[in-house]
């Protein structure tokens, strides 16, 4: 686990495949919207959401934005690859005097031995 | 950084028209030549957009922010339609994946793939980090990948180049990969519906095709021969359901990225003055639709919208249906994002669908 942006938090790990927050996941609910995708329906508040691959859209980090200041961030995101665009909506939360959240990055290998649904901390 | 594209005056709720208007109280003004992308209103179709008023007012609040920070009203995706082509080498700071992927591979400038918020700041600051595609070292292809062994009836046809993008996306993300065995005059808004397709599959911000693509590079040794199967099934992934030749569609969508003139001529030459039985929503930026409207285009059967388009802000008439598409892009996002499922094809096989109401599609070069 090599942080990207630091913190400690805790949670039930919700891992999917692959994941872009704009298009994925709805910016006013924090519910997963991709019907392709595993948990579908389910919220990502206080989960942390494990991402073997972070793909797509340059508005990621909005989306991100906007579930932290409405409450429905993730108690982490751990992503398989760093990815700017993920961190940066943290970034700006902090810079707005908003809650934030880790970021880590572990390698898809590592993902795989960790179980969906298991309790995860993250430091 | 010479210039800038802001992804970021898209509306996503609250806290993104806060940070705006926290960049305006705060007495910044973008000090390059900035453009805007898509925001999350059509402002010259009133009641196109089916936004609820408290969200749209927030969203206007957001447009009108970055317009106070000093960035031009383009609202398009597609700003290299705009005007805003900055040239071989130089640095620019663009958000928008597919603009991201346009800027690198088409047009040879430099951008790292920026997220909403960073975008802006660099336009405040005309400074971006040095890093990731900015750098000569991170440019460089690692895969070859040979096309020459494709039927050439394929590469012709349009509906091939969305296909080559997503299949890019899905198999060599995080990659920079060269193609070579493909023509040596690409239209433009091929590889523009290439590299959307490759960007909303696998965040591809940079590709180079041989003998097209501006940018020099050195033939990596690791090849990878590309055949019709291997596209069969990125193409079959663009669609989320299947149908039958036949079947009720209930709307066309094209236009992302936004449309432009060329696109425009040729979707109406597909129609050849035919009434479409379904709706066909035309997404588009002002500028061209200016360019449409100066040249007396004849654009009655088309639903246009301009300034957005469908998967980023509530257009489509309900939550369910069924929507055939052209882009690679629409076909990624519009299940998520509307709710409809999606059928992939051609210009000519959305227009000819339009007009039946029913699914009519070329299938004999993809089997």
């Amino acid at each position: 686990m090599t942080p990207l942006l630091p913190g400690t938090a805790e949670g039930a790990v919700l891992k999917l495949p692959h994941l872009s927050l704009w298009g994925g996941v709805d910016p006013f609910t924090g519910r997963l919207t991709d019907p392709a995708l595993p948990h579908c329906g389910t919220s990502v508040k206080g989960r942390v959401l494990m991402i073997a691959e972070p793909v797509g859209s340059s508005s990621s980090s909005a989306v991100l934005l906007e579930l932290l200041h409405a409450g429905n961030a993730p108690a982490a995101i751990v992503l398989g690859r760093a990815d700017a665009i993920v961190a940066l909506g943290v970034l700006v939360a902090r810079e707005m005097g908003w809650a934030t959240i880790p970021i880590v990055v572990m390698p898809p290998s590592e993902q795989e031995k960790i179980a969906d649904g298991s309790r995860l901390k993250v430091e | 950084i010479a210039s800038a594209h802001i992804d970021g005056c898209l509306y996503h709720g609250d806290s993104g028209t806060l940070f705006a208007e926290r960049l305006v109280s705060d007495g910044g003004k973008v000090v390059v030549p900035t453009t805007l992308n898509v925001g999350a209103l059509d402002l010259l179709h009133a009641g196109r957009v089916r936004l609820a008023p408290e969200r749209a007012a927030m969203a206007r609040r957001m447009m009108d922010a970055y317009l106070r920070l000093g960035c031009r009203s383009t609202w398009t995706c597609a700003p290299y339609q705009a005007g805003h082509r900055p040239a071989l080498g130089q640095h620019v700071a663009w958000g928008e994946s597919n603009a991201v992927a346009f800027c690198n591979s088409v047009l040879g400038a430099r951008t790292e793939r920026y997220g909403d918020f960073l975008d802006i700041c660099a336009a405040l600051s005309a400074r971006a980090p040095e890093t990731g595609l900015h750098l000569d070292d991170n440019r460089r292809p690692s895969l070859l990948v040979d096309c020459s062994a494709l039927d050439r009836r394929l590469v012709d046809d349009d509906a091939f180049w969305p296909v080559l993008g997503a299949w890019l996306g899905e198999t060599a993300a995080g990659r920079i990969v060269a193609f070579t065995g493909l023509p040596k005059q690409i239209d433009e808004d091929r590889l523009k519906a290439m590299g959307a397709a490759g960007a909303s599959t696998g965040a591809i911000g940079l590709f180079h095709i041989e003998g097209v693509t501006p940018e020099k590079f050195e033939r990596p040794r690791d090849v990878l021969k590309l055949d019709g199967a291997m596209l069969h099934v990125a193409r079959d992934r663009l669609s989320t359901t299947r149908a039958k030749l036949g079947d009720r569609v209930d709307a066309i969508a094209v236009g992302s990225p936004h449309f432009s003139y060329e696109e425009f001529r040729r979707l109406l030459v597909h129609l050849d003055g035919r009434k479409p039985a379904i709706p066909i929503y035309v997404c588009t930026g002002r500028h061209t639709l200016a360019a449409v409207e100066r040249a007396g285009l004849d654009t009655r059967g088309l639903t246009i919208v301009a300034d957005t388009c469908i998967v980023v802000t509530p257009i489509l008439p309900s939550d369910t249906g069924l929507l055939m598409t052209n882009s690679g892009k629409f076909a990624h996002y519009t299940r998520p994002n509307t709710g409809y499922e999606v059928l992939y094809g051609s210009l000519a096989d959305c227009a000819e669908t339009a007009v039946a109401g029913r699914l009519v599609r070329e299938e004999a070069m993809w089997r």
